[in-house]
């Protein structure tokens, strides 16, 4: 559906997309994660046509859009600040791509009328974007992305700006709104739970290159590199080998054990507890446990205990850092 | 409260002596000996003239200052090409210059022992001394106002609006017209009473360029200059009240639509 072929990009000395290579299949939901500057968000506007790509292709539905214009590329396109047009209401703000478009009235009406239910904000349709929360706002973009019925819906950090509950009702609601129109869509985010959470697939960026590709359960058990498998999900470091915090064993007694640590503060979180710890480098560490674990163990800070990794966390296959050509199936 | 009192007093104070009064005794003097003589001045043909001439040249000079105001600014803001560091600043040059210097400058150009005077002469074509002097100097002097009014307001937009119209299949044109321009339009605004204001009142580099021939060339400033110098106290009155007037109403204009545009 989506294939980028070997994208370079720069800024200046920048560089911010480095032989990338990516394939996205008709009706999935993509993520492309990555820290700040590893080239996520430009990659998304290369697809888009919002920047030009120094060289490398890039094909929509098997058509070479390299050199068209965004306005030509059937897609979406929503933006991390809303990028509402403040001078129109949120029904104008809907309607502007069939306007342009010179879709009859009734149909715009209509069809306007049927977005606005899908994004739930019905009662908002004369209201000036000023006038919306944050939400709000998000949705309004969405439906508006939504109008023109693109090919590809494009999602800039979407609920980057909003607050940590919006975003996560409102990661749900994509997730269910995707299910139920198909639309292929990438969101880009720096939120690897979001990723996880919401995507088919996940494309881990890093540097301007793709890092690995593949399901959330994929990168997270068979991560390429030592970057993938510390940044998806926690990991402590137990005598110098990875281990995820759930894996980590704490013991009273050193028998069998890899490390010595000191507990440095214990966190409860319902069921789970979780211990941080210093080891005897200073390095910090977490290790989770049951509550019923935590009881048995009776730890207070200060404690001296030692701990074991039952399962180390290790990347598979392929060199550190390797991974530029990567397929989404 | 006192202090806050005794400030208003001294502000209030500065701007009556050095503005309100003044501007306000033009009015009086002119009205001082009733309507008839001022109707007889303002309908003699020199100065029916004169307005009409003030008048031509910044319908002229107005509209053509918006758009090409319009386009420097996005010029400025949007494209980052190199020499339009240099656009910014050329820009501010008619605010910097005196307007007696760039009637010299106009001056010497047109000039007939100018540098492109000579071969318009030769081709028939008299700018010194006539309209398009007059012209020229005026588009010169009023070229900023826009150009500055807009130019903060496209940096605080930014291009997010604009890239999400491209992506909704809207043209450059397109854009243009349903996005940035709503989101400028009051600065537009407020640039054009600028301008307008300014294109009313031009006298140094017009009055250099213009040769300031009676009933030809003369605009309503440089006849209220000559009414005043010839000791005709109620032209020189008359004058100066219509052009204060034409003024006055681009700014109460403005500051209507302003406060109207800001209601929404």
């Amino acid at each position: 559906m989506i294939a980028v072929e070997g994208v370079h990009k720069r800024f200046g000395d920048f560089v911010a997309l480095h032989d990338v290579s990516i394939r996205v299949e008709k009706g999935s939901l993509t993520a492309l994660l990555g820290p700040s500057g590893s080239g996520k968000s430009t990659l998304l506007r290369v697809i888009a046509g919002l920047e030009r790509p120094d060289s490398g292709r890039v094909a929509i539905g098997g058509v070479d859009v390299t050199a068209r214009p965004p306005q030509e590329r059937g897609i979406g396109f929503v933006f991390q600040h809303y990028a509402a047009f403040k001078h129109m209401t949120v029904a104008e703000n809907v309607a502007f791509g069939l306007r342009i478009r010179r879709r009859p009235r009734a149909e715009i009406r209509a069809r306007v009328a049927e977005l606005l239910a899908l994004v739930q904000l019905e009662g908002l349709a004369d209201r000036y974007p000023a006038q919306l929360s944050g939400g709000q706002r998000q949705r309004m973009g969405l439906a508006r992305a939504l109008a023109v019925e693109p090919q590809v819906l494009l999602l800039d950090e979407p609920f980057g700006a909003l607050d940590a509950r919006v975003r996560r009702d409102l990661r749900a609601w994509l997730r269910r709104l995707h299910d139920e129109t198909h639309t292929t869509t990438i969101i880009v985010t720096h939120d690897q739970e979001e990723a996880m959470e919401v995507a088919d697939e996940v494309v881990l960026m890093r540097r301007g290159r793709v890092e690995q590709i593949g399901s959330p359960r994929e990168l997270y058990e068979r991560p390429a590199s030592e970057f993938v498998l510390t940044f998806i999900g926690p990991v402590s470091r137990v005598a110098g080998a990875w281990a995820r915090p759930h894996d980590v064993e704490i013991r009273l007694a050193p028998d069998g054990a890899d490390e010595e640590a000191m507990v440095e503060r214990i966190v409860h979180l319902g069921f789970e507890v979780r211990v941080e710890l210093v080891d005897r480098e200073g390095e910090r560490l977490t290790a989770q446990l049951t509550r019923d674990e935590a009881e048995e163990l009776e730890l207070a800070r200060g404690d001296v205990v030692w701990l074991r990794a039952r399962r180390l966390a290790r990347p598979v296959g392929g060199e550190p850092g390797h991974g530029s050509n990567g397929h989404v199936r | 409260m006192s202090a806050r009192l005794a400030l208003r007093a001294a502000v209030l104070g500065y701007l009556g002596l050095l503005l309100a009064a003044p501007v306000g005794l033009v009015f009086w003097r002119t009205f001082e000996h009733g309507l008839i003589p001022v109707w007889r001045v303002l309908s003699s043909h020199d100065a029916a003239h004169a307005l009409w001439l003030t008048v031509l040249i910044t319908a002229i000079a107005v509209p053509l200052n918006t758009i090409v105001g319009v386009a420097c600014a996005l010029a400025i803001v949007r494209h980052r090409l190199p020499g339009f560091g240099l656009v910014n600043t050329l820009v501010d040059l008619p605010l910097a210059l005196s307007p007696v210097v760039v009637g010299l400058a106009l001056f010497s150009f047109y000039g007939r022992d100018g540098l492109v005077g000579g071969w318009l002469e030769a081709h028939g074509i008299r700018v010194l001394f006539s309209l398009p002097a007059i012209l020229l100097a005026t588009i010169f002097v009023s070229l900023p106002f826009v150009v500055r009014e807009v130019v903060p307001v496209l940096r605080e937009i930014g291009v997010e609006q604009e890239e999400a119209a491209a992506t909704l299949g809207a043209s450059d044109l397109q854009t243009f017209l349903r996005v940035t321009l709503p989101a400028i339009r009051w600065a537009v605004t407020y640039g054009v009473a600028l301008t307008t204001a300014r294109a009313l009142g031009e006298f140094g580099a017009v009055s250099v360029v213009s040769g300031a021939i009676q009933g030809r060339t003369e605009t309503l400033t440089l006849y209220v200059q000559r009414s005043y110098e010839g000791f005709d106290t109620v032209g020189a009155y008359a004058g100066a009240t219509v052009l204060a007037a034409l003024a006055i109403c681009a700014l109460v204009l403005m500051s209507f639509l302003q406060r109207k545009g800001e209601t929404r």
